[in-house]
């Protein structure tokens, strides 16, 4: 039988890939790649509460997540190729421009 | 007459022309000419005026005009107590007095101009247009002197006149002595007119009006101050200082001398004929004041008679010829205040019209002497000279007859009835006064010898012929005096005065005087016409002026002392009841045995005839000494004069440096004057200078402390402020490193820090 406490489980364990993604690797794509996978750790969660408590709400929060996550890839596919143009490069420490 | 503001306005207008426009663009010829005709116009209206005075009767004659009104009236307070209206009028008097000096200041004046166009032909052109611009202008303050009918309007002249020989003494103001001779001249009339103008503040506050007519008037009616020193007494002695001073008096004196560092034909008009006369002219013209006090009237004839004897004693001895003549001016002047200070004002006024004509004409010839030596003004350097110059000897011989008085020359008659009035009067200053006659003749003589007789002792000369000739020896006696050249002075510094060695092409005997020839001295020569004329035009006024005078002892009518007398008492013709009134208590009130000031002379008509013949005879006799003397000790046998020289070594001394008068006046009153203006500077420096600074210094003391303050308080706190910033961003900026993880992974700490603070505070309440 599968328990939300599986549910949790596996949102919990996507949740620290990804923000171990995002502090960890250097690459811009894997760490919006990264985000992606927190965004659906927490769709996860919201999905698997809504099938427990029998509530849609959760369902529709999970879609607007989706919709939120697909215009947020739009915009920061945007950036990252307007960096890329500029620097060659896709390295997140090359992006430094904003320090002391 | 309603147009004899025009006789000083003329030579104004020449004075203007020349000053504005001559300077610049007027050749020396039309310069002169237009002064000259300037001088000659205001003598004709001068004598056309006098002509109308003479065809008046004698109580009638005096003639106010008053041109316009030139102080409006100004209410002030008299010493009274009264309310005056201070009120000055342009008015212009022409009597008997100021008629007789109007003639002299034109007609010596036009004389003197005409001789000036000669004699400053050799100046540059300006230089003879300021000069000419100059001596208009004098003769306009001289009639405005002469003809004002106020103490005002003769003030205006009688400090213009000052203005004009200073500019004049100064005119070769490139030459150090000319221009502290007339800084010298200035300075001391300023003592006098101080004197003078305390006296017109004395007048108003006293009689509170300043037209000479009223004043008379009033000082008639007031009782002669014969015991007292009173108002009248004080106003004749501040008059009387005035009067020192322009006419240099002692103890004023001392700028006259001096005063001859001016060109000669200046010399001629302003320093012997017109201006030094002005204080003589003045006591004249305040004879109703000064008859009222006595005490003032003995200090007059004292100091006068005191002058004449100094004077003419120092002439013994002075080698400059002008120097001489200076002294001898000076010696005629205290003449003239003697005569005036024992009441014989007409006498006086007698005297200044004759030495205008000899004093004048003796000027003018030595101006032809030192024309002719090319500037030589010594004596000593001169001799023999009457060959070469027959006009001036001639001339020259006449005038020095007359102011030795030698009947019957102008010089005779005045002199002669100045000595008669003086024996009458103080016997005493009678025997000073024939003293003083003695020597005048004898130096008179003296300087004629020196210069026209004897050898020629000048620098040679070349002629076309020969070489130079005529060594001069006699430089042996080495008393001061170098060698002064007057005239050219101003030419350049190129001027070849001393070159006598000029490649000649006339004769020495030729007298080519010319423009062109300036600088090449032809040995001496006769002057030109212009200056020859008036020479022989004063000759025969010294030779006829005195025949005005003849006095009655000599069986003449003295018309000169008839004309003059109505001016010199207030008497007017519907007035004469009151005033004889007056006069008759006044002599009743004078004390018996007190001198009688105003000997009337028709109470003692002829009673001393012999006397006076005697006195005469006595005073011809005294001048034929003093020539005589001259003669014998210059001339005969000029060893004399040098052994009596060194004999009495210490007189001599004394005499050649002039009573050391000089020195005494620079050492009390000059470095007086001089050692206060630096004790006032030391104050100024020490206490108003140390005051100011003082304040200055407490200024940066306090402005250094305020800055401090500023610095330390104000700036410590806004630094301080700065400072703050300044630490915190530089540590707090390492935050921002621009790295975006770096950034996510504090959000992630936050994250956990504010869950890890919510589950605390969730368990534990």
């Amino acid at each position: 039988m599968i328990t939300p406490t599986h549910y949790m489980l596996l949102s919990s364990a996507l949740f620290i890939i990804g923000v171990a993604g995002v502090m960890m690797r250097r690459n811009i794509i894997v760490i919006f790649m990264s985000i992606e996978l927190i965004l659906n750790a927490v769709n996860i969660n919201l999905v698997a509460y809504s099938s427990q408590l029998q509530n849609a709400v959760g369902q529709v929060f999970a879609l607007f997540v989706i919709a939120v996550a697909a215009a947020e890839a739009a915009v920061g596919l945007g950036i990252i190729l307007a960096f890329y143009r500029n620097k060659e490069t896709v390295n997140i420490d090359e992006m430094n421009l904003m320090k002391w | 007459m309603y147009y004899i503001w025009l006789i000083p306005l003329l030579p104004g207008i020449g004075a203007a022309v020349n000053g504005l426009v001559g300077i610049r663009s007027f050749s020396r010829k039309v310069a002169g000419v237009l002064a000259c005709v300037m001088m000659a116009a205001a003598l004709g209206i001068s004598g056309v005026a006098f002509w109308q005075l003479l065809a008046l009767p004698a109580a009638e004659r005096a003639f106010d005009v008053t041109v316009a009104q030139w102080i409006p009236s100004i209410p002030l307070q008299l010493g009274t107590g009264a309310i005056g209206g201070f009120q000055v009028p342009w008015g212009f008097r022409l009597d008997p007095l100021s008629g007789m000096m109007l003639l002299v200041v034109t007609g010596i004046g036009t004389l003197i101009h005409v001789y000036s166009t000669a004699y400053m032909a050799d100046e540059p052109r300006g230089g003879v247009a300021r000069f000419f611009c100059y001596l208009n202008l004098f003769c306009f303050f001289m009639l405005m002197l002469v003809l004002g009918n106020n103490f005002l309007v003769m003030f205006v002249g009688w400090e213009g006149v000052g203005l004009c020989s200073y500019l004049l003494i100064g005119y070769w103001y490139e030459k150090k002595t000319a221009s502290d001779a007339g800084k010298k001249a200035f300075i001391t009339n300023r003592v006098g007119d101080w004197g003078f103008v305390l006296g017109v503040f004395l007048i108003y506050s006293t009689f509170g009006t300043l037209d000479f007519r009223a004043v008379q008037k009033l000082a008639a009616s007031m009782p002669v101050e014969s015991a007292h020193f009173g108002v009248l007494s004080a106003i004749c002695l501040l008059l009387f200082v005035g009067a020192i001073g322009k006419s240099a008096q002692i103890p004023l004196y001392v700028w006259l001398p001096d005063a001859m560092e001016g060109p000669t034909p200046v010399s001629a008009l302003i320093h012997a004929a017109t201006m030094v006369t002005a204080g003589v002219y003045m006591v004249g013209r305040n004879a109703v004041l000064f008859s009222h006090a006595p005490i003032v009237m003995q200090i007059v004839a004292i100091v006068g008679v005191l002058t004449a004897l100094m004077a003419a004693s120092i002439g013994l001895v002075q080698y400059d010829i002008k120097r001489v003549l200076a002294y001898s001016t000076v010696s005629q002047l205290g003449y003239m205040f003697t005569a005036m200070g024992v009441g014989a004002f007409s006498a006086g006024a007698f005297h200044l019209m004759t030495h205008a004509f000899f004093k004048a004409l003796l000027f003018l010839g030595s101006g032809s002497v030192i024309h002719a030596m090319a500037g030589e003004q010594d004596m000593r350097r001169m001799g023999g000279l009457k060959k070469y110059l027959p006009v001036t000897f001639v001339t020259m011989m006449i005038g020095t007859l007359a102011i030795a008085g030698i009947p019957p020359l102008a010089g005779f008659f005045s002199k002669d009835e100045i000595l008669f009035r003086t024996f009458l009067a103080y016997k005493a200053i009678w025997i000073l006064a024939v003293a003083t006659a003695l020597m005048t003749a004898f130096y008179m003589f003296r300087l004629m010898s020196m210069t026209f007789l004897g050898t020629y002792r000048g620098p040679a000369w070349e002629t076309g012929g020969h070489g130079g000739l005529a060594p001069h020896p006699a430089d042996s006696q080495a008393h001061g005096h170098a060698h002064e050249p007057d005239h050219g002075v101003a030419h350049g510094p190129a001027e070849p005065h001393d070159v006598h060695a000029a490649p000649a092409h006339d004769g020495a005997s030729v007298p080519a005087h010319s423009g062109a020839a300036a600088g090449v001295w032809h040995g001496p020569h006769e002057s030109p016409t212009p200056m020859t004329f008036p020479l022989m035009a004063l000759a025969i006024g010294a030779l006829v002026a005195g025949f005005v005078g003849i006095p009655a002892a000599l069986w003449g009518n003295n018309a000169i002392e008839k004309f003059l007398e109505p001016s010199f008492t207030a008497q007017e013709v519907r007035l004469k009841p009151d005033t004889t009134e007056n006069a008759r208590q006044e002599a009743g009130n004078q004390e018996p045995g007190s001198v009688r000031l105003q000997p009337d002379r028709e109470a003692e008509p002829h009673a001393s005839q012999s006397t006076e013949l005697g006195l005469m005879l006595f005073s011809v006799l005294i001048a034929v000494a003093g020539i005589l003397i001259a003669r014998k000790f210059y001339v005969t046998s000029p060893e004399i004069s040098e052994q009596l020289a060194t004999k009495w070594a210490g007189a001599h001394r004394t005499l050649s440096n002039k009573y050391y008068v000089d020195e005494l006046y620079n050492a009390t009153v000059v470095s007086g004057t001089f050692g206060a203006g630096r004790g006032l500077w030391a104050v100024d420096r020490r206490v108003v200078d140390g005051a100011v600074n003082g304040t200055g210094w407490i200024t940066v003391i306090s402005a250094w402390f305020s800055g401090l303050t500023d610095r330390a308080v104000v700036d410590g706190l806004v630094n301080l402020v700065g400072r703050i910033c300044e630490e915190g961003s530089f540590w707090l900026r390492k935050l921002q490193t621009g790295l975006v993880q770096n950034y996510a992974l504090l959000m992630l700490f936050g994250i956990f820090a504010f869950v890890t603070v919510y589950l605390l505070m969730r368990w534990s309440f």
